[in-house]
């Protein structure tokens, strides 16, 4: 049997947040110190709870193996000195050295063994390490000391148990605290000190002490007890997994307890309660399965008691009725100025004093902009301008409200709310939360014209804002969100298959926004399109669509419009899927070569227009009526948007061009023949770059 | 654990509870600053003696103001005016959390029954120029007390470093008393002649303080005594550390402080009265911090923080 060792760092409360990380960067910390000196070891586990971080580790070397080092040194008939200095180097008497025959004649080697360290040595000196360098988020000095940890921390235990199975505790000492065997456990159940051999010891005595090392253990036991709780009520926990995490980051002995919201509350809405309860109390919703209602909450406890946690429960009602008190408060105030006389505008006022961004003005600076850009839009999306407009001027107005004040992540959910309550149509209502979505790639995407048209009106000035000012993302530095702008840009006008000239909308933005910066420039429109391109490329790749697609339907105009870029590009996809299309790109590629090599041999361009009447074979006339017939179905296909069509009517090319390369031997002898089969070619690259310009797809 | 404990009947017995509890443990038991702040720890006892290497140990309640959160005495624990208990030692002690543990008992929390908790949270104080890490302290969800090392105070490091209390009396004692709605609370013993609940002695002057603080005080008025106290703290702290009275070296690091405390408590009220923007905000800050700041500079000049004639070149 190999020597395990454990080793725990007892301290004041730990921040949740900071536990689980700070338990791998123990169990890194150590198991690489250990490697370095040569300890290897079979296994190792890391854990946390608020006021441990522990590590266990199995078969570790008793020892570092010894190691042996060889030295070349001086040759045999070198001077004394060279001798006696390699001598001095090598920490060796000259009858320790070896006299080897080398092709260069005789020469001495040093052979410097190194014993193998004990464990107990290598692991004191690991652990200190750790300790002094750990990498804390944030650290703290107490008392007189100058270490730094979490929060003072108190204990050190550190047990290597040797082959036989015999404890000792590693004789360690970092700034006065002695590494012992001993732990401690529940603050209140069970305090007294614990004296542990090994980790199977260790875990079971802190059980019984009321502690349960694992966080995961104790994150389990807390979301099966909580949902047993609710469900036998014909209830159900609101799932949320941070807030697990933290809780179970709480606690060394959790005890579930569910509580009633006083029915004073019952009414106000569901988010309100959710995040009021959730970041001021870390309680876990309850909601009703049928209505939706929040109706209940969740709390963990960190003891039992010997009333059930009653007390527990009555105290955290009476803190939830507080706090919802005030929510209540803001919630009525926020309601009488939105049904007042002025309404929402009188948020919207007081936004003139609260800077946006000091180069982009206010926030009503930042709503006007947004009101002017939804006018624009309103139009082309087939949204009512005046409805756009208001839901613009009113969507961001709750940020000066009382419970935006107090929770910012309710913005625009409450603006609906007192859009609502105000009288104003449920379209404006509706936009001011949705106006901000989507949030990220997987968000949802509003479908209502007005949200549509202010989530618009808000990124893409959002974009030419920040493009004035020179503001965009560069590598890993993305402040502002601008990709994310651009992929709810996509998101929108896809997801909702809008057609809109972004082009035109976004010389709109650079004229809403003006000059900005220290230069006084406009946002180049052409620039933030290709940014939106750039993005539009991840977004389509992550949906499977090749990026070299869409460079090819980029290569053929009408890029301002991502739907129809879109629907060209998947359209395109769709027949290259087939051996039509594939061969046809062979064929393309055939032609493009041949006439690439004869324009740069004879600097000409080949684009004249081929004759007929120089066709000598049939496969060549058959081609010149396949081109004719092409073109004459694609053009009004590509106009008409119908790119199943333009497509398929590309396709149809295959088979004339195939056929057209068997037959015929293009550098024809006659140079007039060979002029005219070029520019055959030629047309064959025109015609297809209707549709999409296909020396861009790849493989 | 003590069992000889019994519930407090009042507001006050809690008070003088913790009281003769700190007193018990060693704390010097001082009395409340005689100017408006905003929490105990702007208290001199507190703000300056974290200070510099010279121990201390300190206990007080004071009285402190947050205009923002006056409710006109409606709200079941939010107050415009309220009491703050504060404990102050340096160094801070290896048995810190116990002792104030057994000063939760002292008042007759029963840890028996009650859930404690230390949940992060690091306190900062951007007018003070000051941080440090700790918890607040949860008894059943409900905050109870603030618990923090402090690491830095006026941009100085503290070393040592103090340990702080702060607890919020009435809400501690709602809790305790197990009162729902803070103005029935009893203040004296319910028992006495003249028995006065909490309401009986502040429900008045919250209404009075939250109209005053919300709508009528007059900005412009607060506004040239916000510069004026920032111009005399400047003013008092230019000023030769030498008298020429007395032949003194007298360094008046504590009356430069109390101006800088006034300038605080006038921003706080001019926020109250919404007239300062968010980037005023900061900006107004930033001045009191400077204050603070150049006010911890000359208290680590004077006896109290451990200066020595000889140790200055």
């Amino acid at each position: 049997m190999m020597p395990d060792l454990l080793i725990e760092l007892f301290s004041e409360e730990i921040p949740a947040r900071m536990q689980a990380r700070a338990a791998q960067d123990l169990k890194k910390l150590v198991t690489d110190g250990l490697v370095d000196a040569g300890l290897t070891y079979g296994s190792a586990a890391a854990f946390s709870t608020p006021r441990r971080l522990t590590l266990a580790i199995g078969d570790l070397l008793a020892a570092s193996p010894t190691t042996k080092e060889e030295r070349k040194g001086p040759r045999a008939d070198a001077p004394q000195k060279a001798i006696d200095g390699f001598l001095r180097g090598a920490g060796l008497q000259f009858d320790q050295l070896e006299r080897r025959e080398t092709p260069k004649g005789d020469v001495f080697f040093a052979v410097i063994e190194k014993p193998g360290q004990p464990a107990a040595d290598i692991v004191a000196k690991v652990l200190e390490d750790a300790i002094r360098n750990f990498p804390w988020p944030k650290s703290m000095r107490w008392g007189s000391g100058s270490l730094r940890w979490v929060r003072p921390l108190h204990s050190i235990l550190c047990v290597l148990s040797d082959e036989a199975g015999l404890a000792s505790v590693v004789p360690l000492e970092v700034d006065g605290i002695v590494a012992g065997d001993v732990t401690f456990g529940h603050r209140f159940h069970a305090p007294a000190p614990l004296r542990v051999t090994g980790f199977e010891d260790y875990a079971a005595k802190l059980r019984r002490a009321f502690v349960c090392l694992d966080a995961a253990e104790r994150a389990d036991a807390i979301w099966n007890d909580a949902c047993n709780q609710a469900f036998a009520s014909g209830l159900e926990v609101i799932e949320d997994k941070a807030l697990l995490t933290e809780v179970a980051g709480l606690v060394e002995w959790p005890v579930v307890l569910m509580g009633r919201i006083d029915a004073a509350f019952l009414d106000l809405p569901a988010e309100v309660l959710q995040t009021s309860m959730k970041e001021h109390q870390k309680f876990f919703s309850v909601r009703n399965v049928t209505t939706g209602r929040i109706e209940r909450f969740i709390t963990v406890a960190n003891r039992e008691t010997a009333d059930q946690g009653a007390t527990i429960l009555a105290g955290n009602q009476k803190v939830l009725a507080a706090r919802l008190a005030d929510a209540k408060f803001f919630w009525e105030n926020d309601l009488r100025v939105a049904s007042g006389a002025a309404g929402m505008q009188t948020w919207v006022d007081t936004l003139k004093a609260v800077t946006f961004h000091n180069k982009l003005g206010t926030q009503a600076d930042l709503i006007d902009r947004m009101a002017q850009m939804a006018a624009v839009l309103a139009p082309q999306l087939g949204a009512d301008a005046a409805l756009s407009e208001q839901a613009a001027r009113l969507a961001k107005a709750d940020l000066s409200s009382e419970m935006v004040y107090e929770f910012p992540e309710l913005q625009g959910i409450m603006g609906g709310y007192y859009a609502r309550a105000a009288g104003l149509p449920e379209a404006v209502a509706q936009a001011a939360p949705e106006h901000y979505a989507p949030l990220g790639p997987s968000d949802a995407v509003p479908h209502a014209p007005i949200s549509v048209v202010v989530a618009l009106a808000e990124k893409i000035d959002k974009l030419t804002g920040f493009w004035a000012i020179d503001e965009k993302p560069t590598g890993s530095k993305d402040p502002f969100a601008l990709r994310r702008a651009a992929l709810g840009v996509i998101r929108l006008l896809i997801e909702n298959d809008l057609s809109l000239d972004l082009d035109a909308a976004l010389s709109a933005a650079a004229a809403i926004v003006g000059p900005r910066g220290d230069a006084g420039t406009l946002a180049q429109p052409s620039d933030i399109l290709g940014f939106i391109h750039d993005r539009l490329k991840v977004y389509l790749r992550d949906q499977g669509l090749r990026h070299d697609i869409i460079d090819a339907c980029l290569g053929s105009g009408g890029q301002g419009d991502l739907a129809v870029l879109v629907k060209r590009a998947r359209a395109l996809e769709a027949v290259l899927r087939t051996e039509d299309g594939e061969n046809l790109i062979q064929g393309f590629r055939r032609a493009n070569n041949i006439l690439a090599q004869a324009e740069q041999k004879d600097g000409v361009e080949y684009s004249f227009g081929a004759d007929p009447k120089f066709a000598e074979t049939e496969a060549e006339r058959a081609l010149f009526a396949a081109l004719e017939q092409a073109g004459a179905e694609i053009k009004p296909a590509i106009a008409a948007q119908d790119f199943g069509r333009a497509v398929a009517a590309m396709a149809a090319l295959r088979a004339p061009v195939d056929g057209f390369f068997d037959a015929v031997q293009v550098n024809a002898e006659n140079a007039a023949v060979r002029r005219n089969r070029l520019n055959l070619l030629s047309q064959i690259r025109s015609t297809c770059g209707l549709v999409a310009d296909l020396s861009r797809i790849e493989g | 654990m003590a069992d000889t404990v019994t519930t407090p009947r009042s507001f006050q017995e809690i008070i003088l509870r913790l009281q003769a509890y700190w007193a018990k443990h060693g704390c010097a038991i001082l009395q409340p600053y005689d100017m408006e702040v905003g929490a105990g720890t702007f208290h001199p006892a507190t703000t300056l003696r974290s200070l510099g290497s010279q121990p201390w140990a300190a206990a007080y309640v004071q009285p402190s103001r947050r205009p923002t959160d006056g409710r006109y005495g409606e709200n079941p624990n939010r107050l415009q005016h309220y009491y703050q208990y504060q404990v102050l030692i340096k160094p801070s002690p290896p048995d810190l959390q116990a002792l104030y543990l057994g000063s939760l008992e002292a008042i007759g929390v029963d840890m028996a029954l009650h859930d404690i908790r230390f949940v992060e949270d690091d306190w900062e104080s951007p007018t003070l120029g000051a941080w440090g890490l700790g918890w607040e302290v949860w008894c059943d969800g409900m905050e109870v007390s603030q618990f923090t090392y402090f690491q830095q105070v006026g941009g100085h490091d503290c070393t040592p470093v103090s340990g702080e209390l702060t607890y919020g009396l009435e809400r501690l004692a709602m809790y305790v008393l197990g009162v729902d709605h803070v103005m029935d609370m009893p203040f004296n013993d319910p028992s006495a002649p003249i028995p006065l609940r909490y309401g009986d002695v502040f429900k008045q002057t919250e209404e009075e303080y939250a109209r005053w603080n919300f709508d009528v005080a007059n900005t412009d008025v607060l506004l040239r005594h916000f510069e004026e106290a920032e111009a005399e703290c400047l003013a008092i702290l230019a000023v030769d550390h030498d008298d020429p009275k007395t032949g003194k070296r007298i360094v008046m690091a504590h009356p430069a402080y109390d101006q800088c405390i006034k300038a605080s408590h006038i921003f706080n009220l001019l926020d109250a009265r919404g007239v300062i923007s968010v980037t005023e905000r900061q900006a107004y800050i930033g001045r009191v911090r400077a204050l603070a700041k150049q006010c911890a500079d000359a208290f680590v000049q004077t006896r109290a923080a451990g200066w020595q004639p000889d140790a200055v070149a």
